[in-house]
């Protein structure tokens, strides 16, 4: 059995790790209320794009010259992937299952004989995918240095992605994300975006003819870029949204338990205090009958 | 009948700006500027850089953007956009970083033409924005 010194020791070194635990939960709490409020505010932009990209898909005209980035390049061979995790730990199962999502996906593209190129985004999912797709990562992008998702850091990212798809390295991409649903639960999601699936499911049907200037096609040309920095942009602030959920709700846990170990260690110290106690009183009362 | 209908300027991080009440609404749009009324037909189209005027009964603003895409349906005007900055709370000092940049950029020879032409542009107005 421990000594008493050594047990008070760990009941100090629990009490200060339940500190450490309890002020990232409040950081977290704070941080995801200000990652949700971005989150929120900006759905309107990625809808409202969404909206005229459904709009203009349908009055193109000419749907086998339409720009590839809308209908791909009529194959399916090499597929890019970018994983989105965080690039700091202790949160959860947040970036596991993202990273499980897209094992999964890896594992059943191999199994078609697929090629694969990995692009992680956040150092942590770097971390977890070099030891198996080590040489399938092509490339890192970390905004440790940034504070927020902001739009910029998104639009290097599609820069890349961009550029790779005219060098014709791809093509299919597919991003995974974790999408806020809420602090306990995070969905990952894995989302095509070369070559745009339109969600047909909630098409909102405007009926009404638009005037196009110029034509669709150069529109779409010069939004389809755009949209692929919005659909990162969102992912952005979904994930950072997930990302301070899934680290509060963890360190809450972390608390709790460490609350729970607290009290089994203070019995356990106090047992132990008040036998010694008793050993030595029996030790002086068979000392005293002796003489 | 009013003859106001309402403006929504979003940028990706949050809504910019929101009214209901602008009478006119000029905007830089690809093919030259474009003067928006009430009741004008559907549209999309997409922006240069430039600068959007609105006007409503309070008055005039102006707007510095330097791209995005605009669509105007049932007397809702919508303008998408990632850059956008009000003239007014623009100083000099960052309109003259801007303009280097995009000196700098247009000096190089690797850009497309339509590039080279949106950042010329884009030097234009702010030329004559300072």
């Amino acid at each position: 059995m421990a000594s008493l010194d050594d047990l008070k020791k760990r009941i100090a070194s629990v009490k200060s790790t339940q500190k450490i635990t309890k002020a990232m939960k409040m950081v977290a709490a704070a941080k995801l209320k200000r990652a949700q409020d971005s989150a929120e505010k900006g759905r309107p932009y990625s809808e409202k794009m969404n909206n005229i990209i459904l709009n203009l898909s349908e009055g193109i005209s000419d749907k086998e010259n339409a720009p590839k980035l809308l209908s791909g390049t009529g194959k399916d061979q090499i597929h890019l992937c970018i994983v989105m995790t965080s690039d700091r730990g202790l949160c959860g199962g947040f970036n596991s299952n993202i990273i499980k999502q897209a094992k999964s996906y890896f594992s059943r593209l191999s199994s078609e004989g697929k090629e694969l190129k990995i692009i992680t985004v956040g150092s942590k999912g770097n971390d977890q995918l070099k030891r198996v797709f080590g040489d399938k990562i092509i490339e890192n992008i970390s905004f440790k240095n940034s504070k927020n998702a902001n739009f910029f850091d998104a639009e290097k990212v599609s820069k890349i992605i961009i550029e790779k798809f005219q060098q014709e390295e791809f093509d299919v991409c597919t991003i995974f994300f974790n999408q806020f649903k809420n602090v306990i639960t995070q969905i990952p999601q894995a989302q095509q975006i070369i070559p745009l699936k339109t969600e047909t499911g909630e098409k909102e049907k405007s009926g009404d003819n638009y005037e196009f200037e110029p034509d669709e096609d150069e529109i779409l040309t010069n939004l389809l870029p755009k949209n692929i920095s919005t659909q990162i942009f969102k992912a952005m602030l979904e994930n950072s949204a997930s990302e301070q959920g899934a680290r509060m709700s963890a360190m809450d846990n972390a608390t709790r338990n460490a609350g729970e170990m607290v009290d089994k260690l203070t019995i356990e110290y106090n047992r132990s205090r008040q036998a010694a106690i008793t050993k030595e009183l029996i030790e002086i009362i068979s000392g005293a009958e002796s003489l | 009948m009013s003859e106001e209908f309402k403006l929504e300027v979003v940028n990706p991080e949050k809504s910019f700006l929101s009214k209901d009440d602008v009478t006119e609404v000029v905007v830089p749009a690809f093919e030259g500027e474009m003067g928006i009324l009430k009741d004008h037909i559907s549209i999309i189209s997409f922006l240069k850089p430039g600068i959007i005027k609105i006007y409503s009964k309070l008055g005039e603003e102006k707007y510095y953007v330097e791209d995005g895409i605009i669509e105007f349906k049932n007397n809702n005007l919508s303008i998408l956009t990632s850059s956008i900055f009000n003239i007014k709370d623009m100083e000099k000092s960052k309109i003259d970083k801007m303009l280097r940049v995009a000196e700098e950029e247009t000096a190089k020879d690797n850009i497309s033409d339509q590039a080279k032409y949106l950042i010329d542009q884009k030097i234009e107005v702010l030329k004559t924005i300072n």
